[in-house]
């Protein structure tokens, strides 16, 4: 099976090595196949970010994202430009600290969107006291959600991704978001 | 035990070459290429390598042609803008037989057009782009794997021939991020390099081609110009003979090698009445695309050129020796597609679908071109 991701948000986010971890907990620790790829632009910092992941049991051809299955957005800029590309019944998270769905309520209603609130920048601020983990917290929230990785290939990608010597602080941040959801 | 890595297809590309033995990296930075050169300059001084960041693409491809005759595998990397200045030196290093790989991630072009967009406009400047008569090897990875595994094998080619290698990729290969596998025995092939004698040619007519190569400083007394020269690298210009002799061993050393050198990969052309053509990225569209049309019982193959250069003639004949149709599949406006017309317009219709903009070819987009073809 084929599960197309797209996770959105403000540059500095972090967004991009949320996908990473995604892909890298996929092909190195799940036995699956995986792809990653990013919009590259002038959005370094503070436009819309893009990371798009392709998760599959077998070999992954086309390696970009049509239509997600599974859509992550973290402003709500994002949201508002990439919801409409989401699948039917597909999933969307957000997080409800920097986005509103009820901006993009009629797509959700439309096309039966199953959401999920996933308070990342609230958390990572309260519980950890780092803002910028909020990407870790929201990797803990996705793989709660989706079950696309499981939670020990997640933890190892994260080890794996992030500066030495914060292994766990992100960690934590994960469990957080894991956590978060039901 | 074989090592496994999720990572871009640059940073595989520069895993590559530090793994083929590459110690000597020159270039100037350019989007979507600059991944190669960022890990190049943390890794290479890490193995007793050396990068230099010089002031432009003329002087990088200068510098590489020094490095390698300094005894040093070298490369450099970069998209088409860089590679239209690096023409003149690219035609020194043939014509001085240097040894060295020139890897371009290609762009949206022409100029410097789309720096962020995925194309594949510069496979005739591989091919045409130094003036005068030459043979290149050029391979074109699709995967973030085929990066790493084609960045050893242009090393290896370029040490077999003598000869500059390039790898022509993609944005979308030079950026995505795949899992690779390294394992332990790969083949590296090191340099010829010459017996100490009074004898030694290093520009004779052997009859492979290919002579052995000394490095600056290792006694040997002899002489690389870009002017054509005798056997000993002397300047000899006015001679008819002697510039025959000398360009056509090394077109020759090339092309009379093209069964060691030329790789395609194939699947489903046996009994195919509709054959895709591609190489580099849109090949994973290609895959996606003839999988399907045979799940719907069409009879369609695919072919990828591993190598565009040398043309794999032989092999593309062979394989489409039953096909209608051939649909050539690349990121410009027509640039292979004149190559494969050339080879098959005898046998088969050839079809261009080439795509520009910066976004690759779709599977439901090289599935319409199918239809429309008639496949069924």
């Amino acid at each position: 099976m084929r599960t197309e991701i797209r996770i959105c948000g403000f540059g500095g986010q972090g967004v991009i090595l949320a996908g990473i971890i995604l892909g890298k907990a996929a092909s190195l620790f799940d036995e699956k196949e995986a792809v990653q790829t990013q919009s590259y632009g002038p959005e370094a910092r503070g436009g819309a970010s893009k990371c798009e992941v392709v998760i599959s049991d077998s070999k992954v051809d086309y390696p970009k994202v049509q239509s997600p299955d599974i859509l992550v957005a973290m402003s709500n800029e994002a949201l508002i430009k990439y919801i409409v590309d989401l699948k039917d019944n597909g999933t969307l998270i957000v997080d409800p600290g920097t986005t509103d769905v009820e901006d993009v309520r009629e797509f959700i209603d439309e096309h039966n969107i199953k959401v999920h609130e996933a308070p990342a920048t609230k958390t990572a601020t309260d519980e950890i006291g780092l803002k910028i983990v909020a990407n870790i917290v929201m990797v803990g929230a996705i793989t709660k959600i989706t079950k696309v990785i499981s939670k020990d290939a997640a933890i190892k990608a994260i080890e794996d991704s992030v500066p030495k010597g914060t292994e766990e602080k992100n960690i934590k941040a994960f469990e957080a978001g894991f956590n978060l959801v039901e | 035990m074989a090592q496994e890595f999720f990572i871009q297809g640059n940073e595989a590309c520069a895993k590559g070459a530090i793994t083929a033995g590459c110690r000597f990296f020159a270039g100037y930075p350019i989007t979507p290429s600059t991944e190669v050169a960022e890990t190049l300059a943390r890794e290479l001084p890490k193995v007793g390598g050396s990068f230099v960041q010089m002031e432009d693409e003329i002087a990088s491809a200068g510098a590489i042609i020094g490095g390698s005759w300094g005894g040093t595998k070298s490369m450099t990397a970069t998209s088409g803008p860089g590679i239209s200045l690096m023409q003149e030196n690219i035609g020194y290093a043939f014509i001085s037989e240097t040894p060295m790989v020139i890897v371009d991630v290609q762009r949206g072009s022409p100029s410097t057009a789309q720096p962020t967009m995925t194309a594949q406009g510069d496979m005739m400047q591989a091919r045409w782009g130094s003036h005068g008569d030459y043979e290149p090897i050029a391979l074109a990875p699709s995967s973030v794997q085929e990066f790493f595994d084609f960045t050893i094998k242009a090393f290896n080619l370029a040490e077999e021939f003598r000869c500059p290698v390039f790898v022509m990729a993609d944005e979308v290969v030079g950026h995505m991020r795949e899992k690779i596998t390294v394992e332990d025995d790969i083949e590296i092939v090191p340099r010829k390099r010459p017996e100490k004698s009074d004898k030694y040619l290093p520009f004779k007519n052997v009859e492979n081609g290919t002579n052995p190569m000394p490095s600056f400083g290792d006694g040997f007394n002899i002489h690389v110009t870009g002017l054509t020269h005798d056997e000993r690298g002397y300047p000899d210009t006015n001679n008819p003979e002697t510039h025959d002799k000398l360009v056509q061993r090394i077109c020759d050393k090339i092309l009379n090698n093209r069964d060691k050198i030329c790789s395609v990969q194939s699947e489903n052309c046996e009994d195919a009445d509709i054959i895709i053509l591609s190489y580099g990225s849109p090949v994973r569209s290609v895959v996606e695309a003839v999988n399907r049309a045979r799940d719907e019982g069409k009879k369609v193959g695919y072919i990828k050129l591993d190598t565009p250069w040398p043309f794999p003639e032989e092999q593309v004949v062979q394989l489409s020796s039953n096909a209608s149709d051939v649909i050539v599949v690349e990121m410009n406006l027509g640039q292979m597609y004149y190559e494969v017309d050339r080879v098959l317009k005898r046998s088969a219709n050839v079809h261009l679908m080439g795509k520009i903009g910066g976004a690759m070819p779709t599977p439901d987009e090289i599935l319409d071109q199918i239809n429309r073809i008639g496949g069924n």
